[in-house]
């Protein structure tokens, strides 16, 4: 695959299609890539990457890129087009400027989990079928792919690209996922045991912001939480739970328009799972909306900013509030 | 040398926290380890490091400096210190332990960090020797030993025992502290378990990163090379790298009102955030490639400058594995390096 993308790289620059090409650049070791501009032929064929750790979604640079003088080639994943789409409905994108060639992906790999296995001196990585070869300092290891999967390829909801100007490979399908079964164990459990899960997650965060800032529906410019002029803005990580907010707070405002890529709780330096917050966001406003999926379309009207009478009651919070 | 089966490390571990507070890295539910306050039964973590550095001890993200109260016109200050009390933190790595000396020279020089200082006279750090390092790994760029770790007092396991000796006074009066459970004991396969760890420092894929081409003599060449914009331009301007790191000192004060008082605070900072040393006419670095370089020149340029030479990183290897898109220092060195 990575040579199939590096080609069509190669000649969408060489025809003038393009000027520039996001992507991903190798590291020093197996799994460490870091999401790249590339301006020509050289230094794609030098470092450009796509491989089992590319997991990072670059729609979110195109905010930035797309502002640019000419246009950009982005090689997007099935679950990245659903982050750009929703950039181009909130008009945070320039798509013009834009030309996505979709690429399929066949899952990522974490690699703090193969870490988590107490694998160790990791130099490189190779994956032969379900089993994952692991070359380390102190020798090979192996392990099932799977239990290396990152897990926001283990609940993946699309394989379909919603966006391209042009497609390598076939595209797949919307597809069954279990992404909402830790939503309702959460639903499940006594408000008691809730609160206790989530004091016992939140309390490790370090407000490093690496959620918020990787988060591809968190784009204002100027977050009140980095406006000394807001009164709330705070570096400071407190003990109390209530300073924690900040995520119910965050997971508040992306509600409707988060497309659930996963990316907050993957650069997540304390493994909070965050992305359970946006989740039950998006499993309520199915239910009491009607199935809706951000970042499938650019033009439809967003549940939370539609009004229509049939709408449910605000009285529905104090209904499912009742334990 | 003095030692301690590590079947019975949990009595030494007793008979510590039954004096003085101590803390252990110990593992979480997902597998990080953390430092803990010790209590009977908690397990030492066997992983390399901690998620978090040992910084928190001495250097907290939070901490109140002063109250304020006010009656009319006049102001009350409230020294808010409790008398601190002597504490432990056990099985500090060689990296983390240097980044105490590296914190010291910030913190100690004139005028003193008082809380600061309070917490350095209260703590005794013992340290841990490493045996598996990993690819991430360099602190050996920065001189530092991780087979002979400093600290006040310094540990060392051939994996049936664990080995102990005093680096100082502080060190020793531990030791003695516990004298009744060590032992003499014989360290031939201790200089085994060393030699093999030694080897395996040379084999690491960082084992040869150079710090030739940086230090205080070097600002001007670096500070306007062109490579800055090429690595920052991916740089999310989150804080991930500076909290997890253990020499990263930068820090805010603020007031916060509290409706019927002023409670002073000072908080971990970070050059990566857009508000970082904004001041009354605005801010010095507007643009992310500015507060980049600074994390950065400062590690590499301005600590070795102000600090006869030593730099400000220690090798760890946090920022190597915690950074959402995988930039840091090791490719910042590899790119400015000069061949």
């Amino acid at each position: 695959m990575q040579e199939a993308i590096i080609s069509k790289a190669k000649q969408l620059l060489a025809d003038g299609t393009v000027n520039r090409v996001i992507g991903w650049k190798k590291g020093e070791f197996a799994y460490d890539i870091t999401p790249a501009i590339f301006e020509s032929a050289e230094e794609i064929d030098a470092e450009f990457v796509y491989d089992d750790f590319t997991s990072a979604n670059v729609s979110k640079y195109l905010v930035k890129e797309s502002k640019k003088e000419g246009k950009i080639l982005a090689f997007l994943k099935p679950c990245d087009t659903y982050s750009l789409n929703q950039l181009t409905k909130e008009h945070r994108v320039n798509r013009d400027n834009i030309y996505v060639v979709g690429i399929p992906s066949d899952g990522k790999l974490d690699a703090e989990k193969i870490k988590a296995k107490g694998i160790t001196g990791i130099i490189g990585v190779e994956r032969n079928g379900d089993t994952l070869k692991i070359n380390t300092i102190y020798g090979e290891e192996t392990m099932p792919v799977s239990e290396a999967m990152s897990n926001k390829c283990l609940s993946c909801k699309s394989k379909k690209h919603v966006t391209y100007d042009e497609l390598i490979g076939e595209d797949g399908e919307v597809i069954e996922s279990d992404r909402f079964d830790m939503v309702e164990k959460l639903e499940n459990m006594t408000s008691q045991e809730r609160y206790d899960f989530w004091k016992n997650e939140l309390s490790k965060c370090i407000r490093c912001n690496a959620c918020r800032n990787v988060c591809p529906a968190c784009t204002c410019e100027n977050c009140v939480f980095d406006n000394p002029d807001s009164g709330i803005q705070n570096k400071a990580a407190s003990d109390s739970f209530e300073e924690n907010m900040f995520h119910i707070i965050r997971a508040f405002h992306v509600a409707g328009r988060c497309t659930d890529c996963g990316e907050c709780s993957r650069v997540c330096p304390q493994n909070i799972p965050l992305h359970l917050l946006n989740r039950k966001f998006i499993k309520d406003i199915n239910s009491l909306y009607g199935e809706y999926q951000a970042g499938e379309d650019t033009t439809s009207r967003a549940p939370l900013n539609d009004y229509t009478q049939d709408d449910c009651e605000a009285s529905i919070v104090h209904e499912r509030g009742v334990e | 040398m003095l030692k301690i089966s590590l079947e019975n490390l949990g009595k030494l571990f007793d008979a510590v926290a039954e004096k003085q507070t101590l803390y252990i890295p110990t593992d979480r539910e997902d597998g990080a380890s953390e430092y803990k306050k010790y209590e009977s039964g908690m397990k030492l973590s066997k992983n390399l490091n901690t998620l978090r550095s040992a910084k928190d001890f001495f250097f907290p993200q939070t901490e109140n400096l002063a109250d304020f109260k006010m009656e009319g016109k006049k102001i009350e200050v409230i020294d808010v210190r409790k008398e601190s009390e002597d504490f432990v933190v056990f099985g500090v790595r060689a990296c983390d332990a240097r980044s105490f000396t590296i914190l010291d020279k910030v913190f100690l020089c004139e005028p003193v960090d008082s809380y600061y200082k309070n917490r350095r006279d209260h703590g005794t750090v013992v340290t841990m020797a490493c045996t598996k390092p990993t690819e991430t790994c360099f602190c050996g760029t920065f001189g530092i030993d991780p087979t002979a770790p400093e600290g006040d007092a310094a540990c060392w396991s051939d994996g049936e025992n664990l080995f102990i000796q005093a680096n100082n006074e502080k060190g020793q009066a531990f030791i003695d502290s516990v004298s009744s459970l060590l032992e003499d004991g014989d360290t031939a396969k201790l200089d085994e378990v060393k030699a093999k760890t030694k080897e395996i420092l040379g084999k690491l894929p960082l084992a040869n990163l150079s710090t030739e081409s940086f230090g205080g003599d070097k600002l001007m060449e670096h500070f306007n090379s062109e490579k800055w914009a090429e690595l920052s331009e991916s740089c999310l301007g989150c804080g991930t790298c500076t909290f997890v790191c253990p020499t990263c000192q930068c820090y805010d004060i603020k007031d916060f009102d509290t409706g019927h008082g002023i409670k002073r605070f000072r908080c971990w900072d970070s050059c990566m955030y857009s508000d970082f040393t904004k001041m009354a006419h605005g801010n010095i670095r507007n643009s992310q490639l500015e507060r980049f370089r600074q994390r950065f020149m400062h590690k590499l340029v301005y600590f070795p400058s102000n600090n006869n030479g030593e730099f400000g990183c220690v090798g760890c290897g946090r920022c190597l594995s915690k950074c959402p898109i995988s930039m840091n220092i090791v490719k910042v060195m590899k790119a400015l390096e000069v061949k």
